[in-house]
């Protein structure tokens, strides 16, 4: 059995090994899988700070993750057909500068987190998890909807966005940046984990009662966990359209808001690098068994599966042999 | 705006809502008396619908169709009571969650394996198409009516089974108190597979019926799935009586709001504009219905307060 | 008579047709334990909710040092001073015992949001959580996971978290459940020093423990205070024994 730091460790080595040896073998589309491993761990490692430490099981992540993305694609659009943004009271232009763009997608998301979680926070259990499902579906539909920017069909951005002393359209440049973001998300997981808010958010998930009798609010408490999820899953969105160069509604798709759940489980929840470890395999088995049948989807339901029914710590638990986080 | 255009979209709620409480009366049920929330609900509605779209198809027969539509889900969702189901009646949501997506991800892609990508489609059959008149001069398609009728039927079967029969009294029971009905000697784990076979054939039901107004294909449930869970949240879990009322509210505001949303904002806008935001608006009617009873009663219309 | 640290007035509530607690008033002096022992079903833990604010009362009120917490969610009484402790253990069983205390201590910091600095390295939290534990006799097991410990050393750390709120009144359901004879005797004693720092109102049902500790007893039985008065004055009370041994003489 492997300690937990070292296969941390060793997970984010491995992770920023494969682009380096693709770059040195002059293999460009595994960089992009390592981008795209690298983004929706970050999306997971978003929810698994609502999911794994605050025990909210949240069906409706896509939304924030589609709110990322079309904060990215809408203002892009703007930028790039040169026209300007109607915010009612006032006009903006669009922009290409990604730390902008994080910044709206984040904050974007931050507002729509807190008023979901305000409505499913009222609730607890199944109604949450329906809840926050029903609520992402009404974003999807509202995007299929929104036919100033693109309806169905989503808008593409011609060039990606551009980020101060880094050329973004080198594989490796972005991949880099994508990589140092998800690196500061882990480093903050693992700080809330440790401080007070995540100690008395662990109690809130464990033993409510107890965080209410020591004067905690479970609610309110949850609500910024939640919050906090958003925000990283959205930022998570943003990168994920300029990888693709493109946004659509199925960023929305409740099936997304399902497979963040499953990176987070495929790894081990709770844990700061189950995330990581989930996305790739996820994207590893995506890549290798979507290689060998049209229908790779039906094996990754068997595995996840069995998983869920008889190996709950995910990779990072049965590598480190660990059940349960924090052991 | 006519009388008749209000009637027909009237109907058209009403068809689309007795539709839902197909799907949410099934889930409920499950997790009423299980405890269990399944998102592969849905998949049973698609098993429904690709059922009766194969056998009309091979046979001609839209009768024999419904038949299979049953019975296949009845029988998919038995064999995945006791493979899988029951094996997280004590385990979390999460769990929960995660292997019933499991098994849409299973269900779908096998089902696209076994049928292909390309849509089936069910006919309805020559004695239910067409036009009725009804009065006030509304044409209406037969069809549709005989949903409405049959749903309202399967509502009212329902009831009788769940007030008036010895397996009805287990089921009520089942939700109370577990240990005391296995401890009356009742067969707690043939209740639950009977119980959850029951919600599968009603789902299995729903998209057969709509599957011949809609195209039968892959992911064709989930939507469904979707709108009944917001049904389950408007009329409190577990109260077949809320998915009832739950599933009209939905089905009339999701039909009606395409409608008159529109209409209303033209009061106050110019057309385009109305018909473009009322359209996003009216998209997202029910979620603000949800929203609303969320706000005013948590647990729902029929949910109990405690 | 000095002012009393909590006291109800009148509480009532009922569910459905059932009284749990009707018209219970009861007070808490600086100083004592008071003792509140009924049988099953009395309407000992509906009073408990209710005094705790888990439970909104149909009818009256209960004051925390003078100030009216009737309309007071649960944290807000704990931040106002009041000090629980569980029946059944409530305890984050991942977690090890000096989080469980730490926890405490983030409670009575009133600070749950500080979210950078690593709980356990704040001088502050941990002290106090660690001087909770030493007093309870659990320092040598700070480090242990709460699921490993015995039954008694979780009645132990239960009473711990409760001492990190430093509150102004205790309210301690069945604290002894389960515990051995040596067991409830410590605790016995410890709960005797106790009170000289903050009243405590004590559910009990080990009936050597109260009498042995309680200044003043009050008897519940069908939500109603049938009697109140030192442990002699109940012993020999008619209403009591009427109660318990359904004596008519």
């Amino acid at each position: 059995m492997i300690p937990e730091r070292l296969l941390n460790a060793l997970i984010l080595a491995g992770l920023l090994a494969v682009p380096l040896w693709a770059l040195a073998a002059d293999e460009p589309f595994t960089i992009t899988l390592a981008t795209r491993v690298v983004i929706l761990a970050l999306a997971a490692v978003g929810l698994n700070i609502a999911l794994g430490i605050g025990g909210l099981v949240s069906l409706g992540h896509a939304a924030f993750f589609g709110i990322g993305g079309y904060a990215m694609g809408i203002l892009a659009h703007h930028a790039q057909t040169y026209t300007a943004l109607d915010l009612g009271l006032f006009t903006v232009s669009g922009t290409k500068s990604m730390p902008v763009i994080w910044l709206v997608a984040t904050l974007a998301s931050m507002l729509a987190a807190l008023l979901i979680g305000l409505l499913s926070l009222r609730t607890s259990g199944v109604y949450f998890i329906m809840i926050t499902l029903a609520f992402g579906q009404m974003f999807y539909y509202f995007a299929i909807g929104w036919a100033e920017y693109g309806g169905e069909d989503g808008l593409s951005i011609y060039l990606r966005n551009s980020f101060p002393g880094l050329n973004t359209l080198v594989p490796i440049h972005f991949f880099g940046l994508c990589f140092a973001v998800l690196c500061l998300a882990l480093f903050l997981h693992a700080r809330l984990a440790a401080s007070p808010f995540g100690l008395a958010l662990n109690a809130a998930r464990q033993v409510p009662g107890r965080a209410e009798a020591v004067g905690l609010d479970p609610k309110r408490l949850k609500l910024l966990a939640f919050v906090v999820s958003g925000a990283i899953t959205g930022l998570a969105g943003a990168l994920f359209a300029d990888l693709n160069r493109f946004v659509s509604p199925t960023m929305f798709s409740w099936h997304f808001s399902g497979e963040i759940m499953v990176l987070v489980i495929l790894g081990g929840t709770a844990r700061v690098m189950g995330p990581v470890a989930g996305a790739a395999l996820y994207v590893a088995l995506e890549h290798w068994l979507g290689g060998l049948t049209d229908y790779w989807i039906i094996f990754l339901g068997a595995i996840l599966l069995l998983i869920v029914l008889f190996a709950r710590g995910g990779i990072v638990g049965m590598l480190s042999g660990r059940r349960q986080a924090g052991d | 705006m006519s009388f008749i255009l209000v009637a027909e979209q009237i109907l058209n709620g009403l068809q689309f809502g007795v539709m839902l409480f197909l799907m949410a009366a099934g889930l409920t049920l499950i997790f009423g008396v299980m405890g269990l929330i399944n998102l592969a609900h849905g998949s049973l509605y698609m098993v429904g619908a690709f059922a009766a779209a194969a056998v009309a198809g091979a046979t001609g027969s839209f009768l024999l169709g419904l038949v299979a539509a049953l019975t296949a889900a009845a029988v998919a969702g038995a064999i995945i009571e006791v493979a899988v189901i029951r094996r997280l009646y004590k385990a979390d949501h999460l769990d929960q969650v995660l292997a019933t997506f499991a098994l849409i991800l299973i269900f779908s892609e096998g089902t696209r394996w076994a049928f292909g990508s390309f849509p089936l489609f069910l006919d309805i059959p020559d004695w239910l198409s067409g036009p009725v008149s009804l009065p006030g001069g509304i044409q209406y398609p037969l069809y549709r009516l005989a949903l409405i009728g049959a749903g309202l039927a399967v509502a009212a079967g329902l009831w009788l089974l769940i007030e008036r029969t010895r397996i009805g009294i287990q089921i009520r029971a089942g939700e109370n108190d577990r240990e005391m009905i296995a401890a009356l000697g009742v067969d707690i784990s043939r209740l639950y597979t009977l119980v959850f076979a029951l919600g599968a054939a009603l789902a299995g039901l729903a998209g057969a019926l709509v599957g011949a107004i809609q195209s039968v294909q892959v992911g064709m449930g989930e939507p469904v799935l979707i709108l009944a869970f917001v049904v389950i949240v408007i009329g409190g879990i577990g109260s077949i009586k809320g998915a009832f009322v739950g599933a009209l509210l939905v089905g009339l505001t999701d039909t009606l709001g395409g409608i008159f949303l529109p209409e209303l904002l033209k009061l106050v806008t110019d057309p385009s504009t109305a018909s473009t935001v009322g359209a996003s608006v009216a998209s997202m009617a029910i979620y603000i219905l949800m929203s609303i009873v969320l706000i005013l009663r948590p647990t729902g219309l029929f949910g109990s307060t405690a | 008579m000095t002012d009393p640290i909590l006291a109800t007035h009148g509480l009532a509530k009922s569910f459905g047709a059932l009284t749990a607690t009707d018209d219970v008033s009861v007070e808490l002096r600086p100083g004592e334990i008071h003792a509140i022992i009924g049988p099953n079903g009395a309407g000992k833990s509906t009073l408990i909710a209710q005094i705790s604010g888990a439970l909104r009362p149909d009818a009256g009120r209960v004051t925390l040092a003078g100030r009216d917490v009737t309309a007071l969610a649960t944290p807000a009484r704990a931040r106002a001073g009041l000090g629980r402790t569980f029946q059944i253990s409530a305890l984050a069983m991942e977690d090890t015992v000096l989080e469980n205390a730490v926890l405490g201590a983030v409670g009575a910091s009133g600070r749950p949001w500080r979210f950078w600095r690593p709980a356990l390295r704040d001088a502050d939290l941990r002290a106090r959580a660690e001087d909770a534990l030493a007093r309870v006799g659990l320092a040598e097991h700070a480090a242990a996971r709460c699921a490993d410990l015995s039954h008694g050393q979780r009645r132990q750390l239960e009473v711990a978290v409760a001492l990190t709120l430093r509150p102004r009144a205790f309210v301690m359901d069945e604290p002894m459940a389960g515990l051995g004879a040596e067991g409830s005797r410590q605790l016995t004693a410890f709960l005797d020093e106790l009170r000289h720092e903050a009243p405590i109102l004590l559910v009990e049902h080990d009936m050597d423990a109260v009498f042995a500790l309680a200044d003043r007893i009050s008897v519940l039985v069908y939500g109603k205070i049938i009697a109140t008065g030192t442990a002699d004055e109940i012993r020999t009370s008619r209403e009591v024994r009427e109660a318990y041994l359904g004596d008519e003489s």
